[in-house]
């Protein structure tokens, strides 16, 4: 009971603090999750994050993941519902009255002031997930491949991922290979 | 874009107002067949193109407000535009369609895990996934923030943000209770200047978009 609470409260948090969207609060999420609830270690955050990139739809839906890793599907729920509802809610009403006050020079002022610090806070997400992942130079030449392949041209992010995925694992069956001859 | 327009679209709206399975239907559509951030390009075709509940402007409109509040950006959409066509139940409508596919995907998917998480092999493809995710967000921030970072004072907005969060590892309550207010009165309105340069704002910000679409 006390672990659906403290799921609860810590998701909804993690909810109102994502300003800039999902990769924004992902530090934060990091944080929290494994340094101070110890719901998950540092490895399952990041296969949970990237089990998010091979769903469907928006990637923080891995939040549910981790909300099944403690406390089953009842925690996928409590997590989802946490994350989720109070942002739409906010969202419904806060857009209401932005519409009503589309005319104040306020509104502008504030759209400027959060695009860097989303920015920011975006860079932050990337550098965690970085850290997670780049530990050698196989992994750092996949996440090179994959930006320079997304500078040239669009390709679907889906096969891309698949084939960084699969890079990385074929070089690590290869190289065990070799190594027991 | 602005009051009069706005009655307009309302007036609009109310003549014929997609009805919440056709709602539902696109939503759902957009939230199974989007990966790795895709959401709004979908979104985008859908509704402006495909559909024409919004035009460009709107959807524009709407994306801006939707980056500013807190919450997922194509989430924040579905809120707006569902509310927008049907009012509070619009909304839920939307973003359940929306995130609806991914979650049945996501908990199969995390089930397996939880059985195969062992597995050397599974957790390799995981690490190789996680890297080229970094590409993906990098790319991401990198065309969403084009404008940002030419501009000095976004650009050390932007190195203060991430130094805080990630070199001095401030929780991020307070980097947004501090920079956000720091970055509002930075950004003050002061005067006649505003309008001409929320205008040009605006049309960066539509290319910007584009050629983040577009390819």
């Amino acid at each position: 009971m006390h672990k659906l609470i403290s799921l609860a409260w810590v998701f909804a948090l993690l909810g109102i603090l994502a300003v800039g969207g999902g990769t924004a609060v992902l530090p934060e999420m990091q944080r929290m999750t494994v340094s101070q609830f110890h719901w998950v270690t540092d490895k399952q955050f990041r296969d949970i994050y990237s089990l998010g990139q091979v769903a469907p739809g928006p990637n923080m839906l891995m939040v549910m993941v981790i909300g099944y890793r403690v406390a089953g599907y009842l925690g996928s729920a409590i997590v989802a519902f946490a994350f989720f509802v109070p942002d739409c809610l906010l969202t419904l009403f806060a857009n209401r009255m932005w519409l009503r006050y589309s005319e104040s020079p306020w509104r502008h002022a504030i759209q400027r002031a959060m695009a860097p610090i989303s920015i920011g806070l975006m860079l932050s997400g990337t550098y965690a997930i970085a850290q997670l992942s780049i530990h050698n130079l196989m992994s750092f030449a996949i996440a090179a491949a994959t930006l320079s392949v997304l500078m040239w041209r669009r390709v679907n992010p889906l096969l891309l991922i698949s084939v960084g995925g699969l890079a990385y694992l074929v070089f690590f069956v290869a190289t065990a290979h070799s190594a027991t001859p | 874009m602005n009051d009069a327009g706005a009655i307009d679209d309302a007036e609009a709206a109310a003549r014929d107002r997609p009805g919440l399975g056709d709602i539902f239907k696109v939503f759902l559509m957009a939230g199974a067949i989007s990966f790795g951030g895709g959401v709004l390009a979908y979104l985008r075709e859908f509704l402006v193109r495909d559909h024409g509940w919004l035009d460009d402007d709107d959807f524009l409109d709407a994306l801006e407000v939707s980056e500013t509040l807190p919450g997922l950006n194509s989430v924040n959409m579905s809120v707006i535009v569902g509310d927008r066509m049907r009012g509070a139940i619009g909304a839920a409508v939307a973003a359940v369609g929306l995130m609806l596919p991914g979650m049945v995907v996501m908990m199969t998917l995390g089930v397996l895990w939880e059985q195969q998480r062992h597995n050397p092999e599974v957790g390799h493809f995981l690490v190789g996934v996680a890297a080229s995710a970094v590409g993906l967000l990098l790319t991401v921030t990198l065309q969403l923030g084009h404008k940002q970072f030419v501009r000095p004072l976004d650009l050390m907005i932007i190195a203060a943000t991430f130094v805080a969060v990630s070199v001095f590892k401030v929780s991020l309550g307070w980097v947004l209770l501090v920079m956000g207010p720091v970055a509002i009165w930075l950004y003050r309105p002061r005067g006649a200047v505003e309008t001409a340069e929320r205008f040009t704002h605006l049309r960066d910000r539509f290319h910007s978009h584009r050629s983040h679409w577009r390819h």
